[in-house]
């Protein structure tokens, strides 16, 4: 059966400390995927493991059917793989549009090119200008990504991703550090974006995993405790002892 | 001043350079050969400034390239008799962009101290090739015997220095018009991009890595035919030209000008051959604690350089002059 992203016995240890012991991962084409567990769980680790940050000590990523466990970021991005960081990584001297368009540009192969001005490929703009709009952004096209509110840098780092028209999303606590009335924000965008896009999200507010996600894998100390739909994880004895409990004490 | 939504358009004030060189040319033709060397400078200067200004590249070898230049251009006459000097230029251009391409492709996997480390290197290592490789190079007491043939068989390098300025400034002008192409094309708002934040330059699939090997090598390009006019402008070419002395100073002319603004590097050079000049006239052995005291001045006082001053001068009059309009206006 297809999948967009699958991992088999990844494993990654620095020195004697495991932080990735065996996940047997399956994102499901389309799907709304949650990877939750406590700190220090190895989620961000498996994320980078994903993305081609860090290199599994062992173990196999595969992405859309081909293999890309030695692959580098760029080849990973160029098969459909998007990313946004949990610690907003924008461009951020430079205008939210540009932000945007940078990403469009590396997608459409534009960005190699050194003799035409950038300004005069308004297919590139008037994407990031559609994109700007679909996620609100719409009239902070030319500000400093670095002078918005950090709710709306949230929703520019997903733009920005979007711009690579990413079969697979990984979404890497979109909502950290956002007040809580933002955060509704943010979940209403995400839940806009197309199904045909499967969705991995990394995310420490369970209000907004419970709504947005279809289905949940919970990580415990480097190892899949369980995955199940949403209500059989709200049920599960385990989690509540390692993770709900202590969140919800 | 790159990017999607800047305006590429020839500002009026982008001609003003061009403008003061002609009129240099016609009213001190006492000062061409100085002219000469100022024009060279402002094109080696442009070479860095692609690679440090936009691609984050801090190096202390550039010139290992300008020096490449200068001896391939000396070599070619002195050794093997080849005096035309787009011929010369060629061959500067084309060691230099394989050096360029070769170390780039080693040194640009590492970043920050040991990329300036290596940079620093490579440049002491052509020094001491260019110092023990008499036969070829003079060593020590440099090349001499350098000649030029005249420009396309009809303008002859003049004792003033006539043929010389202008020959520099054309070259200093495609220069300039290749760059400023550049750094307002894709690849150069690809280039802010990665100085701005190579880690998510990464995560939208950008080969950092290979991006920035090109832009290296298009630099060390035009640094090796700024070496090339110096060696052909002199016809003569000295150690001078490579080792970390000629690399700091280069750094130091553009930091005054102004990094990644372009035009730092036409008025770096100015101001510091202008200061060297009017100094070492008159305290022959201390004028280097007069560029010192001069580059703490900018770099405490303006980050951005001589043009980082203009262009808060003109945000403050902006601001005076409409005090209505409560939004800052910003070039860049």
């Amino acid at each position: 059966m297809a999948f967009a992203l699958k991992t088999e016995k990844l494993c990654k240890s620095f020195g004697a400390l495991t932080v990735a012991d065996n996940i047997d991962f399956r994102l499901e084409p389309g799907s709304r995927h949650a990877l939750i567990g406590p700190n220090g769980a190895g989620k961000t680790t498996f994320v980078n493991m994903l993305t081609g940050v860090l290199a599994p000590t062992s173990g196999r990523i595969f992405l859309n059917e081909h293999e890309v466990t030695r692959s580098s970021q760029a080849a990973r991005v160029r098969q459909g793989l998007g990313r946004t960081f949990q610690i907003t990584t924008l461009f951020k001297t430079l205008p939210v549009l540009d932000n945007v368009a940078l990403a469009v540009a590396e997608r459409t192969g534009v960005a190699r090119r050194m003799w035409r001005s950038a300004s005069s490929h308004k297919e590139i703009i008037e994407e990031g200008r559609s994109l700007l709009d679909a996620l609100g952004l719409a009239d902070d096209a030319g500000t400093p990504a670095q002078d918005l509110p950090y709710g709306k840098q949230r929703l520019l780092e997903i733009a920005v991703t979007l711009g690579l028209q990413p079969r697979v999303l990984l979404l890497d606590e979109p909502a950290a550090g956002v007040p809580s009335h933002d955060t509704k924000r943010i979940l209403e965008q995400l839940e806009k974006l197309p199904t045909d896009i499967a969705i991995l999200i990394i995310e420490h507010d369970m209000d907004l995993v419970f709504r947005f996600a279809q289905r949940i894998t919970v990580l415990v100390q480097g190892q899949v405790l369980v995955e199940g739909t949403p209500n059989e994880i709200a049920a599960d004895k385990r989690v509540r002892d390692v993770y709900l409990g202590e969140a919800h004490a | 001043m790159s990017g999607y939504t800047a305006n590429p358009r020839i500002r009026w004030t982008e001609w003003l350079p061009w403008i003061a060189a002609l009129a240099f040319f016609f009213l001190m033709p006492g000062y061409l050969s100085l002219g000469a060397r100022v024009l060279i400078f402002i094109l080696f200067a442009l070479s860095l400034d692609l690679i440090l200004g936009y691609g984050g590249i801090v190096t202390l070898g550039h010139s290992a390239f300008f020096g490449l230049g200068a001896y391939t251009a000396g070599v070619l006459s002195a050794k093997l008799g080849i005096n035309d000097p787009f011929l010369g230029l060629a061959a500067a251009a084309a060691m230099s962009a394989l050096l360029g391409l070769l170390t780039g492709a080693v040194i640009l996997r590492t970043r920050a101290l040991t990329l300036l480390m290596l940079t620093l290197a490579i440049t002491a290592i052509l020094l001491e090739i260019a110092n023990k490789w008499t036969s070829m190079t003079g060593g020590a007491d440099g090349l001499s015997g350098v000649q030029v043939s005249p420009i396309l068989g009809l303008f002859r390098f003049d004792l003033y220095g006539r043929t010389a300025f202008l020959y520099c400034l054309v070259a200093l002008f495609i220069g300039w018009f290749v760059v400023r192409r550049i750094i307002y094309s894709p690849y150069g708002a690809m280039l802010t991009g990665i100085r701005d934040n190579g880690t998510r330059m990464h995560a939208i699939g950008a080969p950092v890595y290979w991006r920035l090997v090109l832009i290296y090598t298009v630099s060390a390009t035009m640094a090796g035919v700024a070496g090339a006019l110096l060696t052909q402008v002199n016809q003569f070419v000295g150690l001078n030209v490579l080792g970390l002395e000629p690399s700091g100073d280069i750094l130091v002319m553009l930091i005054l000008g102004g990094v990644g603004r372009l035009y730092g590097a036409f008025v770096g050079p100015v101001v510091y051959i202008i200061v060297q000049d009017t100094l070492a006239k008159q305290y022959p052995e201390y004028w280097y604690l007069g560029i010192g005291a001069l580059l703490i001045v900018v770099v405490l006082f303006a980050r951005g350089g001589i043009l980082g001053i203009l262009d808060q001068l003109r945000d403050q009059w902006l601001s005076r002059s409409k005090p209505k309009s409560s939004a800052r206006v910003s070039a860049r």
